[in-house]
């Protein structure tokens, strides 16, 4: 049976990891090579490297990064952040990236998925897209998908931009709850089972984790084929082996 | 000299970095006659069954000199699919017939075509399992339930010459081997340990 994944993302800044809380208040987590080398030891099935605060000086720096990390760690490697043009897609892709994640380029330029999964194939391009839940009425809801990491708010909905994106060419995606980043609340369980069952390819969950229960949630409820965290690994609070073993008792298929 | 066979289908750097991290001297041949000199050679892919069209002619037949030869040979997803017949994807685009059978697409039904949480998802993407129906030298210290990386939406068939099989919807190739051919479906490198592994069984016998 086909694993659920678990992911852990490494938000780097200058060549350190670094997270946030609602995409704000960034703090250092340590070395991302280390903390590659310790996530694949626990067991990890992919990592996402995500640039947070990417720049022009900052491009050489992401190379070295994805460079380092791919060097000596044999799985799905994915970088985000920054990925603006098919030039940055194969810088990445040079440094060892096997997929990119493309957020506020492909709202503003959704050819560029397609230009991507023609040259590339589908299966390397993640199309990653932040949303924060609206209640309109009590029972209509929308997920409003923000750009620019999270700050700048688009007209468009998380489900049909999911739709859209995968009928360009993406090959998974990426949702992040941006209500829920870094406040260890739980998955978007409602979110993320919405863009689930309107796409065919495997949707990932982020934001939220804060508990082994929290993952369960996501595959079961939340419909996720994959789920992302980053501070609930990187602090060690908790390791990635526990937390399958963990799911492993719940039925929920994983690599062990 | 491990021949990796470039032929614009995607990224060649993992395959490349776990070639070499298992001991493996590698080069891109740029013309047919550079195949001569392989003691191995490597058919990467990703994507569409379409782009093994840039496999020309003459690159088919030096690749087949080599099989003829006695080279071992190793096909990696699209180039597991290549071996065979051909793929239902791209049906005007033949396979090099080295193993019998035709690939197919992984079922899909659709949003509603079943309950969300049951149905298939298409592509097949993550670890999945793999069992295997016989003893191979490309399998060998792998054992049942192993999992490793997939990610493709067609599968070749599951015949006397497959090596591992996996289940996705229905069973399919995730390995075939004959004498010093072999194929995997799935990524050997992007799948840790148990791919280096495969790897290194492959790259033993050259």
């Amino acid at each position: 049976m086909l694993s659920k994944r678990i992911i852990a993302c490494l938000d780097v800044r200058d060549g350190k990891v670094v997270k946030g809380v609602n995409f704000e208040e960034l703090r250092e987590a340590g070395d991302p090579a280390a903390l590659a080398r310790r996530y694949n030891v626990e067991g990890i099935d992919e990592i996402v490297i995500l640039d947070v605060t990417a720049t022009l000086e900052g491009r050489q720096a992401r190379a070295n990064t994805i460079r380092t990390v791919a060097q000596e760690i044999f799985l799905p490697l994915t970088v985000g952040g920054g990925i603006r043009s098919e030039d940055d897609a194969a810088a990445a892709i040079e440094a060892g990236a096997d997929k990119v994640s493309v957020n506020t380029a492909a709202l503003s330029n959704p050819d560029l998925i397609t230009t991507l999964a023609r040259r590339y194939g589908s299966q390397a391009v993640m199309v990653a897209i932040d949303a924060k839940t609206v209640r309109l009425k009590p029972d209509t809801i929308s997920f409003a998908v923000y750009a620019r990491s999270g700050t700048t708010a688009v007209s468009r909905d998380a489900v049909e931009w999911a739709r859209e994106a995968t009928a360009r060419g993406a090959g998974e995606i990426l949702v992040t709850s941006i209500d829920r980043d870094g406040t260890k609340a739980g998955f978007d369980c409602e979110m993320t089972s919405a863009v689930s069952d309107a796409v065919d390819v495997p949707v990932i969950a982020s934001g939220g984790a804060g508990s082994f229960e929290h993952f369960a949630e996501i595959f079961e409820a939340g419909r996720a084929d994959a789920a992302l965290a980053a501070s609930i690994f990187h602090f060690q609070e908790h390791s990635v082996g526990q937390l399958k073993t963990f799911l492993a008792q719940r039925q929920i298929p994983v690599r062990l | 000299m491990i021949a990796l066979i470039d032929y614009g289908a995607g990224n060649l750097t993992s395959v490349r970095k776990a070639l070499s991290a298992i001991g493996a001297d590698v080069w891109t041949p740029t013309i047919p006659a550079e195949l001569s000199r392989a003691r191995g050679v490597v058919v990467p892919g990703v994507g569409h069954f379409d782009s093994t069209k840039a496999i020309t002619p003459e690159w088919r037949t030096a690749i087949k000199a080599r099989i003829d030869s006695g080279t071992p040979l190793l096909g990696i997803c699209v180039g597991l699919q290549w071996l065979f017949e051909g793929s239902e994807e791209a049906p005007d685009c033949g396979g090099l017939r080295i193993f019998s059978g035709r690939c197919f697409k992984l079922a899909c039904p659709g949003p509603q075509g079943r309950e969300p949480a049951s149905r298939l998802k298409v592509p097949h993407v993550g670890w999945n399992a793999l069992s295997m129906p016989r003893r191979t030298r490309l399998m060998h210290g792998v054992i049942n339930d192993s999992q490793v990386y997939f990610t493709h939406s067609f599968a070749a068939p599951v015949t006397a010459e497959t090596a591992a099989v996996c289940e996705y919807g229905v069973p399919f190739s995730a390995a075939v081997e004959r004498g010093h051919v072999s194929a995997v479906q799935f990524h050997p490198e992007k799948s840790g340990d148990t791919g280096l592994r495969i790897l290194r069984n492959w790259f033993s016998a050259v």
